[in-house]
């Protein structure tokens, strides 16, 4: 019976109040006598076995009570939130998710074999799967849990992590790569059903919740964004697990610290860490999760029958499962992804040379070097900028009108014997080789001279203007054997050390400051052009701001003088590791910077359907796939957005007026409010950050925000059509405009799938600019080139 | 009949003296001595030319913000008489007879002068104590930074003047409401409200956030008045219905009016700024190539001269030259000359050795181009000229040495994605002349529109290829004379301008043979028509390349952070006598900013704890002082939050200076938290004692920290090195001292 009565969700006045359990209604509102407070008297329909949806909405249309008259004034609620709709028949829920998820997992799966090579970014992806099984070490913009996971996931399904992944368009012959792929299209498949069931816990409504997940199934752009080895879907995968989790949690926030309260909590801070360990996109999520735990707080705190201890119990569970866990999860992940990656490989010169010494096979590897720097110590110097390369110098000199015509020094990549300089004393010119001499170590403040070991000229810098920053000092190596002149003179500085401190190899931050000029040694990081061999300009520059651009360390130390210590001393912590990929994952990120002359994409470009990605094939004989969402559906996402605006100004604004409303129109105007305000901020936090970054921009960075718009779109288009019901009601057209509306955009969703389904599941044959292409006459805007 | 006689005459008149006394001693404080010194000061370096050249009628593009600051400026040196004859190339520099020094400074110091007012005025209109706002205004009065900022040819005191000023007028126009809506004062402030917020956009983009601040203040407010239930809860049904819809006539009003006087006017005002700007300054000028050959053509001199009279339609036969839409890195023109890439480029790949195509960015005959219909044989234009349309395919004739423009499956020189671009030489080898354009009009109405002189927007499509003409933006290697490399894209994604050509200098060529035709290539164009191009057209050209230009250079020896700025930790020395240690900082009043940020603690902390304790239903003040004490903070800690907190996100180099709007507001909000708590926390009369003697010590503080500093503010007196050394209070602090 509780199913047969629920299935009159649309009398949701009548269904509210009767499908509450006698208990909860009792709490939830409070006795303030007023005449609409008590269920009308209406018979209760007979319970009859309901087999499928549609028809038990037509019982439940027929045998519905009537609608409360409108000007009851409905009670005040309590804190627990207004007095839930049963929920739709037992058997329908059920049967309409398994629905949703065969249908989604059939499309994902569906032709994920094709094409047989390497597609669009799976050269990135896969290859870092690969160095995962191969566990060489790498370096990537975005945290590791995607690329381990796609890495784990190969090597279960028997990948050997032997394929290059070179460039888009290599085949993968007898490689195993449908592991990796089917990974990844079993996450995008769980989408789905997670905005099914986060639609369907917020609006209560099983037609809105069919809604998102048919437009969810039948977007191109999602299934082709999950058939390939990507991060999107891993990313997309926690992003909706958190919101769902989110949701599950809210609505049971009538029964606080029960199990299910604790699980679901528990799970949304681990999808939270799993959404920031794959992309740092994930951290909008975090935001709207958040967001929603602040409100969620503030209601609490309101509530006076909640005692402050009680109130304080509920604020540690969340900083529990919502900031402890998630940070010790992310950490975590950290922390495999180094012990997993333990040798030496492509990703070494971008971190510092005390990580580097951690890598098997890297020459820092388990040498022993003396530690502190003494006179006659023969050194490289590394820039401490991302990629910084070496303090290098080369008998070539300054072309004609670069400066003076003295010798090049500039900062070179690779490891290299130019790279060795001696540190002299700035006054004397004794020989310090000779083993009986003392050993005098550098300290911090020294006035030195650095001469270059191979060409025995002094590092020098002179106000002439530098080769490429116009602004700053030139540095060159002058001088003849070791002689020069006081432009010569270095004092060396450790940052944040005191005078009379030793220098310490690798782990001291080292500023050299120009004597004469009062100028910072530093690398510009701008290439120089063909006269300086393609290396990095070294300046002098006057403006004293510490960047990582001016500070060096030292990385090779050979003195025969010295005790030399293993580098295991100078091991870093993993707390310093950690700040260490942090920062540098940081500079890569904001360090892609588009061209001048490069066509980018630009984030109105997205909503709109402007233009898409193409993964794979060129020409007509390729088996082409591009990444374009179902412009049907992506515009009815688009005007669905203004629609949902227009709506809620009229609702709020009614509310506001104090208009008197029925409790089904009270019950709508709070899905439309609530739930639809929950998921337009989860909208506008994954789509708006995008107008204010600097970095290059992709269309996939899109999909997280149309996931929210689509989940807008479901509830919106159901509301709507719930109001227009309500008001063309007690007629018997009502219904059949809620019931036909529904129909109709599947409909229009199915037709648009089977026009433009080719665009996910491959093209082959002539470009849809040619009429006897398949998809001739689909090309709706001049942008997209399928 | 002599009655009136009977009553004496009488005329009241109210003067707040404070108001008065303060105002006189903003006056003289901000205009002492303006001459001083009587050199270019800082900024002025860069404001000034932009004067000289509003002088000189002469038009330029500056990235730093819409033109109505500018302006102002100008037209102070408009009244005092400047010729525009001075080089603003150091700062440091000294003024020639010509330049009215006195009065470009001016403005910027009378409006940094009625700050003071304002200030007090905003306080009394938040309802505060007279006591508060002389407080107010006299930490305002007393403040170093503000001082400085003031005496010079620089914007930022105009900017707060029009930030404070638009403040107070919404405030004024606020308190009416509740009384007199719709009355003269009302309107007048509200319309006020909307001119002062536009003149602060106009003077500096930085004015948005403010202007944003009170369009959510005014919303706010409008959305209180419409939940007002107290009209509907009168009286009966019928008459409630009555007043319910006289109700929301009346509510529609409002909105309206708001409406018009917050978004519509500003945004009207806004325009007519730029056209001010565009009618004042008609003459071509330094910036001239940043913006597109119509709007070039719109000037004087320059490009209109050259293409003053030329025919408007593309024909078969035309003579072209083809510019580049993109103008960066620099405006440059499809070129071509005799030599040839070479047959191998240095990195060992192989060119096709046709003769290059570049693109050049100075005039030149060789940048002329001929267009020719691929099925005749002809280079004059045909009587009547048959126009070229959206879709033709035309050939392209180098004029000079008459060869096609040509693209083929050969990577670029440096490019090697995109397709080499040549003027095709037969070599006799099995490759073919590829050389058929399709002519894509990009900014057409319609799909037959004709190719028009620099209106059009074109796209060169290769036939063959469907590789597009396009400006890589690379410049080739001495064997293409530093020249600008042209390629064929073939994966063309979308809309680029440096795909994008217009043509530029045209006529039509009449000359059949070789020779005399390179007589004609040489010869000026002249003929018949001229373009104007429509004020909105203009209008939203120059907007998009104000907010689009970026300067390359972002480093600046007094550049900081915005962190630095609450800290301070910063300054920048803006002038340095030649010769004596006499020198200008802006550099804030260390007791104002220090109370400033404990004003602005204690307002959150306070607001934090009042907000929490509500929650639970305990109401530690009383519900009209929470009311004030919100909308002074919405007001005051709202302003210096939006005028800000925006600056982290900012990735452009930044200084002190932008600092300042926010520093007022923070200001504004010391008196406000002091009045707090003098009335609701210290209770007692002894505590209330104490708090008044901490003021007054405070007070001194202050004064003593402006006299201390004022020969940084004033440039003088001059001080001497040990003086100067014992100035630098924070180590960061950059004060000049001469070695001898």
């Amino acid at each position: 019976p509780r199913g047969e009565r629920g299935a009159s969700a649309r009398t949701l006045a009548a269904a509210a109040l009767i499908a509450v359990p006698a208990s909860l209604r009792a709490r939830r509102l409070p006795s303030t006598a007023s005449p609409g407070l008590h269920p009308p008297a209406c018979p209760a329909p007979r319970p009859r076995p309901v087999p499928r949806m549609r028809r038990a909405r037509r019982a439940a249309a027929r045998g519905g009570c009537p609608r409360m008259p409108p000007r009851q004034r409905e009670p005040r609620r309590g804190p627990g939130g207004p007095a839930r709709p049963a929920a739709p028949p037992a058997a329908t829920r059920p049967a309409a998710l398994a629905l949703v998820t065969l249908l989604s997992f059939a499309s994902r799966f569906h032709r994920l074999r094709e094409p047989p090579h390497v597609c669009w970014d799976e050269t990135h992806f896969g290859k870092m799967g690969s160095y995962y099984i191969n566990r060489t070490f790498f370096f990537d913009v975005h945290p590791p849990l995607g690329k381990m996971l796609i890495g784990l996931a190969g090597y279960l399904s028997g990948y050997d992590g032997t394929f290059p992944f070179q460039k888009p368009g290599d085949r993968y012959e007898q490689h195993n790569y449908i592991g990796m792929r089917g990974f990844c299209a079993f996450l995008g498949s769980c989408l789905v059903p997670f905005a099914y069931l986060t639609v369907l816990e917020l609006s209560k409504s099983l037609p809105a919740a069919l809604l998102t997940a048919f437009i969810l199934i039948f977007d191109t752009g999602c299934i082709t964004l999950s058939q390939y080895i990507l991060l999107d879907p891993i990313l997309m995968f926690f992003l909706m697990g958190a919101v769902l989790s989110m949701v599950k949690c809210n609505s049971r926030a009538d029964r606080p610290f029960s199990a299910s309260w604790w699980f679901w909590l528990s799970l949304t801070g681990v999808s939270l860490a799993g959404a920031m360990g794959v992309k740092f996109v994930g951290l909008f999520v975090v935001l709207l999760v958040g967001l929603n735990t602040i409100y969620d707080l503030w209601d609490l705190l309101g509530n006076l029958s909640l005692s402050l201890v009680t109130f304080g119990k509920h604020l540690l569970a969340r900083v529990l499962c919502l900031i402890v866990l998630p940070l010790a999860l992310y950490t975590a992940v950290f922390a495999v992804h180094f012990a997993v990656l333990n040798r030496s490989g492509p990703g070494d010169g971008f971190f510092s040379s005390a990580f580097q010494s951690q890598l098997i096979g890297n020459n820092l590897h388990n040498v022993s070097i003396p530690e502190h720097l003494a006179y006659g110590s023969v050194v490289t110097m590394k820039n401490l900028r991302m990629a910084g390369g070496y303090l290098h110098s080369h008998w070539h000199l300054y072309p004609e009108g670069v400066g003076a015509r003295q010798q090049q020094v500039t900062a070179y990549l690779h490891k290299d014997l130019n790279n060795l300089w001696i540190i002299k004393k700035h006054d004397s010119d004794t020989d310090l080789s000779d083993p009986s001499s003392p050993v005098e170590f550098v300290r911090h403040g020294d006035i030195i001279r650095l001469e270059h070991k191979e060409t025995s000229r002094n590092l020098h810098s002179h106000q002439h203007e530098a080769p490429l920053t116009r602004k700053h000092f030139q540095v060159t190596g002058y001088g003849i054997n070791g002689t020069g002149d006081s432009n010569d003179f270095w004092r060396i500085e450790v940052v944040g050390r005191k005078t009379g401190k030793l220098i310490k190899v690798l782990r001291s931050r080292v500023r050299l400051t120009h004597v004469a000029t009062g100028c910072i040694l530093g690398s510009s990081g701008k290439t120089l052009p063909k006269w300086g061999w393609e290396q990095v300009e070294v300046t002098c520059t006057p403006y004293l701001k510490e960047t990582p651009n001016s500070l060096w360390n030292f990385e090779d130390h050979i003195n025969p003088k010295l005790p030399n210590i293993s580098l295991d001393v100078l091991k870093p912590s993993f707390a310093e590791i950690l700040l260490e990929s942090h920062m540098v994952m940081i500079r890569g990120n904001s360090g892609l910077k588009p061209k001048d002359n490069e066509v980018t994409s630009k984030p109105w470009h997205w909503p709109i359907n402007y233009q898409g990605l193409r993964f794979s094939g060129v020409n007509e004989t390729d088996y082409r796939v591009y990444l374009l969402g179902n412009p049907v559906i992506w515009w009815l996402n688009l005007i669905t957005i203004g629609l949902y605006l227009l709506i809620t100004v009229c609702t709020a604004v009614a509310l506001k007026r104090g208009v008197q409303l029925t409790s089904e129109l009270k019950e709508l105007s709070r899905v439309v409010l609530h739930a639809g305000g929950q998921i337009t901020l989860g909208w506008l936090l994954h789509y708006l950050p995008f107008f204010m970054m600097g970095r290059v921009l992709y269309f996939h960075h899109y999909f997280p925000a149309m996931l929210f718009s689509s989940m807008l779109t479901g509830i919106t288009w159901d509301a709507l059509l719930r109001f227009c019901a309500v008001f063309l009601s007690p007629s018997t057209t009502a219904r059949k405009v809620h019931g036909g509306g529904f129909l109709a955009l599947v409909l229009l969703i199915l037709y648009s799938f089977y026009l433009f389904h080719p665009l996910s599941y491959g093209m082959i044959g002539p470009m849809a600019s040619n009429p006897s292409s398949p998809m001739a006459g689909l090309r709706w805007m001049d942008s997209w080139e399928f | 009949m002599l009655g009136f006689l009977k009553e004496p005459v009488v005329v009241t008149a109210e003067i707040n003296v404070n108001l008065v006394a303060l105002t006189v001693l903003a006056l003289i404080s901000r205009l002492w001595g303006l001459c001083y010194p009587r050199a270019v000061v800082f900024d002025e370096v860069y404001y000034g030319q932009f004067v000289s050249l509003y002088m000189k009628r002469i038009f330029f593009v500056d990235d730093s913000g819409p033109p109505f600051g500018h302006m102002l400026l100008a037209l102070g040196g408009y009244l005092g008489g400047f010729d525009g004859n001075f080089l603003w190339n150091r700062i440091g520099a000294e003024y020639s007879m010509n330049v009215p020094v006195w009065s470009l400074r001016l403005l910027p110091a009378l409006a940094g002068a009625f700050c003071v007012p304002l200030a007090y005025q905003i306080l009394v209109e938040l309802h505060f104590s007279h006591c508060a706002a002389l407080g107010a205004a006299l930490l305002i009065l007393l403040e170093n930074s503000l001082i400085t900022q003031s005496r010079f040819m620089l914007l930022e005191s105009i900017l707060i003047f029009f930030i404070l000023l638009a403040v107070l007028s919404y405030l004024k126009f606020y308190n009416l409401q509740k009384h007199s809506a719709f009355c003269g004062s009302w309107w007048f402030w509200l319309l006020l409200t909307g001119v002062a917020c536009s003149c602060a956009v106009g003077v500096k983009y930085m004015g948005l956030f403010t202007y944003l601040l009170l369009l959510a203040t005014a919303g706010l407010h409008f959305w209180h008045m419409i939940g007002d239930q107290n009209l509907s809860n009168v009286c009966s049904t019928a008459c409630k219905r009555y007043y319910l819809s006289l109700f929301m006539v009346s509510l529609l009003c409002h909105f309206l009016a708001r409406a018009l006087a917050l978004i519509i006017i500003p945004m009207g005002l806004y325009l007519s700024f730029f056209y001010v700007h565009l009618a004042l300054l008609y003459r071509s000028g330094p910036h001239d190539q940043i913006m597109t050959s119509a709007f070039q053509a719109s000037l004087e001199g320059g490009l209109a001269r050259i293409t003053q009279g030329q025919p408007l339609e593309v024909a078969y036969g035309s003579q072209i030259t083809l510019r580049n839409v993109l103008g960066k890195p620099v405006q440059c023109w499809l070129h071509s000359h005799t030599n040839t890439y070479p047959i191998r480029y240095e990195n060992g790949r192989g060119s096709s050795h046709q003769q290059q195509v570049t693109c050049y960015p100075f005039k030149d005959v060789n940048n002329w181009w001929i267009v020719k219909d691929p099925g005749m044989q002809q280079l004059v234009v045909s009587n009547p000229p048959r126009p070229v349309r959206h879709g033709h395919i035309v050939q392209l004739v180098h004029g000079i040495t008459t060869r096609y423009l040509n693209t083929h499956d050969v990577a670029a020189p440096l490019s090697p994605h995109s397709q080499e671009v040549s003027c095709y030489i037969d070599y006799n080898i099995s490759m073919p002349a590829q050389n058929l354009w399709r002519v894509e009009i990009v900014n057409r109405e319609s799909d037959t529109d004709v190719w028009k002189t620099i209106l059009s927007e074109v796209r060169f499509v290769h036939v063959n290829t469907s590789a597009v003409l396009k400006l890589s933006g690379a410049s080739l290697p001495e064997w293409g004379y530093r020249q600008l490399e042209v390629v064929g894209e073939k994966l063309s994604k979308g809309y680029h301008q440096s795909m994008v050509w217009n043509v530029e200098e045209h006529r039509y060529g009449k000359s059949q043979e070789q020779k005399e035709r390179e007589v004609e290539l040489h010869s000026p164009t002249q003929m018949d028509i001229s373009k104007n191009l429509s004020f909105m057209a203009k209008f939203t050209e120059l907007q998009w390349k104000i907010l689009t230009l970026k300067n390359e250079d972002t480093e600046h020896k007094y550049s900081s952070s915005a962190l630095d700025w609450v800290t301070m930790d910063t300054n920048i020395a803006y002038w340095l006598h030649p010769t004596s240690g006499a020198q200008i900082h802006l550099l804030g009043n260390v007791a104002t900013w220090a109370s400033a940020n404990a004003a602005a603690l204690i307002y959150l902390c306070l607001s934090l704890w009042y907000l929490l304790r509500r929650r639970r239903r305990i109401y530690d003040i009383p519900e009209d002082a929470w009311q004030l004490w919100v909308s002074a903070g919405g007001i005051c800690a709202g302003g210096w939050a939006v005028n800000y907190l925006p600056f982290f996100l900012m990735e452009k180099t930044l200084f002190l200076y932008h600092y300042l709007p926010a520093v007022t507001f923070q200001i504004l909000l010391i008196p406000v938290v002091l009045q707090h708590l003098g009335d609701h926390l210290c209770r007692s009369v002894l505590l209330k004692s104490m708090l008044s003697a901490l003021i007054v010590a405070w007070f001194s503080s202050v004064y003593f920290v402006y006299c201390t500093f004022s020969p940084l503010t004033y440039g003088q007196p001059a001080l001497s090195p040990p003086e100067l050394r014992a100035l630098r209070w924070k180590d960061t602090w950059n004060i000049l001292i001469r070695k001898h």
